[in-house]
């Protein structure tokens, strides 16, 4: 038995997305590699070998991979499969634009957003915005999952894999990267944060917004996230969306401010070890699930908790 | 340019689902259905681009039961040209249902298959691109922003962090994200217009593709449930609550 992690990186440095998928490939079982795909693979791989449990680092090097064309990358992955009963990818924007590339190659199905391995051929998924629990059993020769790397422990460094690289596969020949616009910040990134601060619709402003939730995240090094009404009107932008369809968070703690709380927001930030809400309509879903609610008007509870957080030495 | 657009009937977006209890699935009966929020942007999108004069044709296709010819009939409200039902009472997984797809395609020759990038029940994400990678067709995913323009259409994608641009040519599967556009509500004389609009149905076991499930289900239950916690009178009592928690 092998398993194949692909490596979740900007091209820059090593992302714990990685770590948490390789907790997620041992529990399968069996030899685990890890595959960084992309640019400056040299720097990352050499995080990636001190990750425990793995047996040998692979890095493949080109522009295509290193801007995650997913013809690229599946066709990368597709090559190595040969050697490997499964693959794991982190399920972010870019693992599952290419994860069912591999899938389909290898005509197999894709078994996606795994929360919990039950045994090498049996996982764990949500369905229905995280409304239901589905337990698959793949019949397949090899497995293709998409892993939530937030339902799993980082695993420990501690490790010394060796390094080796691999061939890239050649220029797709029908798609062009043309650009890309990243936000740089200095917060944490939104997935693996500690505090996520997130603000909803009652925000009313992108200013707004930026007045009252970026503070308060600052002060407590938190993470900045938002319902989708907040970033469907314009206040947020949209890798900000935590729910259904845009980020799934985990963080020790999260405050949803001003946020009424709709299914598909719920379905991306239950799993919170604490969840605190801030709304003035005590009535609001969000309290259903938050530890400790607070009926309040934003504007006036969120000078007070910054004064209170001042106060408490935070 | 013709243009196909794969529509699927799932739970209404604003129904919970709820699990059944002898755990075999979710129960559909008696449930809202409606399209997938996501086949409605993407059925949004082709319309537009017929309306710019880029496409000439707009075909919606849905996979699924006779109750699906509803989903189809919205999106010829909406202005689809036409519809095809490719009927099965089976639940087709991601794969089967862009091997079912392709066949299609064969037989319509689209010049841009437009999807949405998920479905709000199986969450899958999937379909597009296995369908992309079974055609040996470009793909571009989450699409925010699309312009068709002599044989390529150039897409705007949200990714992890920020936005990028990748210009595909045509033929190309682009699926749409959820700021792709802001779909219509179809007006009653367009709703009474799609009626009369052609919808056929075929089988599923006419199109000669290995639909068998590759994933067998063992089980569906429901989340752990949280529960609700306390009230806090004010902000000062809250950060007390939360050192106490170990969270500050």
């Amino acid at each position: 038995m092998a398993v194949l992690v692909i490596a979740d990186h900007d091209n820059a440095t090593l992302k714990d997305n990685t770590h948490k998928t390789v907790t997620a490939a041992l529990a399968i079982g069996g030899d685990v590699d890890i595959l960084v795909a992309g640019t400056g693979t040299a720097a990352i791989a050499a995080a990636a070998a001190k990750i425990g449990g793995v047996r040998k680092v692979l890095t493949a090097e080109s522009a295509e991979l290193g801007q995650g064309i997913a013809e690229a990358v599946g066709d990368l992955i597709v090559g190595l499969m040969g050697g490997y009963d499964a693959v794991l990818i982190p399920a972010t924007s870019q693992g599952k634009n290419f994860s069912p590339r591999v899938a389909a190659k290898l005509d197999v199905a894709q078994i996606s957003e795994v929360i919990e391995v039950v045994s090498a051929d049996t996982f764990v998924r949500p369905i229905y915005a995280g409304n239901a629990l589905e337990t698959v059993q793949s019949a397949d020769s090899k497995k293709v999952l998409t892993v939530r790397p937030t339902a799993f422990a980082a695993a420990a460094e501690g490790g010394s894999a060796k390094v080796e690289s691999v061939p890239a596969p050649g220029a797709p020949a029908k798609v062009h990267f043309i650009d890309q616009k990243i936000v740089k910040s200095a917060r944490p990134d939104l997935g693996a944060a500690k505090i996520v601060v997130s603000g909803g619709r009652a925000m009313g402003s992108a200013e707004e917004f930026q007045k009252v939730i970026e503070p308060l995240a600052d002060k407590l090094g938190a993470a900045v996230g938002a319902s989708r009404a907040a970033v469907d009107a314009g206040y947020a932008p949209n890798d900000y969306q935590v729910g259904q369809t845009g980020k799934v968070v985990a963080p020790e703690l999260y405050i949803a401010i001003g946020i009424s709380g709709a299914i598909q927001h719920l379905a991306g930030m239950k799993d919170s070890k604490i969840i605190v809400a801030i709304n003035k309509d005590g009535d609001a879903p969000i309290f259903q699930v938050a530890d400790f609610g607070l009926v309040a008007d934003y504007k006036g509870a969120v000078p007070e908790l910054m004064s209170a957080l001042a106060a408490a030495g935070v | 340019m013709k243009v196909l657009v794969p529509v699927k009937r799932v739970i209404d977006y604003n129904v919970k689902a709820r699990v059944k209890a002898d755990q075999t699935g979710v129960d559909l009966a008696n449930v809202k259905m409606s399209m997938n929020p996501f086949c409605e942007i993407a059925v949004e999108e082709a319309v537009r681009l017929k309306e710019k004069g880029v496409a000439t044709e707009v075909v919606s296709v849905s996979i699924g039961p006779i109750q699906a010819q509803e989903t189809l009939r919205t999106s010829l409200a909406m202005g689809a040209d036409r519809a095809i039902l490719v009927q099965t009472d089976l639940d087709l997984e991601p794969l089967a249902i862009a091997k079912v797809l392709k066949a299609i395609i064969a037989e319509e020759n689209p010049d841009l298959v437009l999807m949405g990038k998920q479905a709000i029940d199986g969450d899958n994400n999937a379909t597009g691109q296995m369908l992309a990678t079974l055609l040996d067709w470009p793909q571009a995913t989450f699409a925010s922003e699309l312009t068709v323009e002599g044989g390529k259409a150039k897409v705007t994608r949200e990714v992890d962090g920020g936005l990028q641009t990748l210009e595909v040519n045509l033929p190309a599967v682009v699926t749409a994200d959820l700021r792709l556009n802001e779909p219509r509500y179809a007006s009653l004389p367009n709703i009474m217009k799609a009626k009369k609009k052609p919808l056929d149905i075929k089988e599923l076991g006419s199109l000669g593709v290995d639909a068998a499930p590759r994933l067998k289900v063992v089980k569906v239950t429901e989340p752990p449930k949280r529960t609700a916690g306390i009230k806090v009178e004010t902000a000062a009592d809250l950060v007390t609550n939360l050192k106490t928690a170990g969270v500050l």
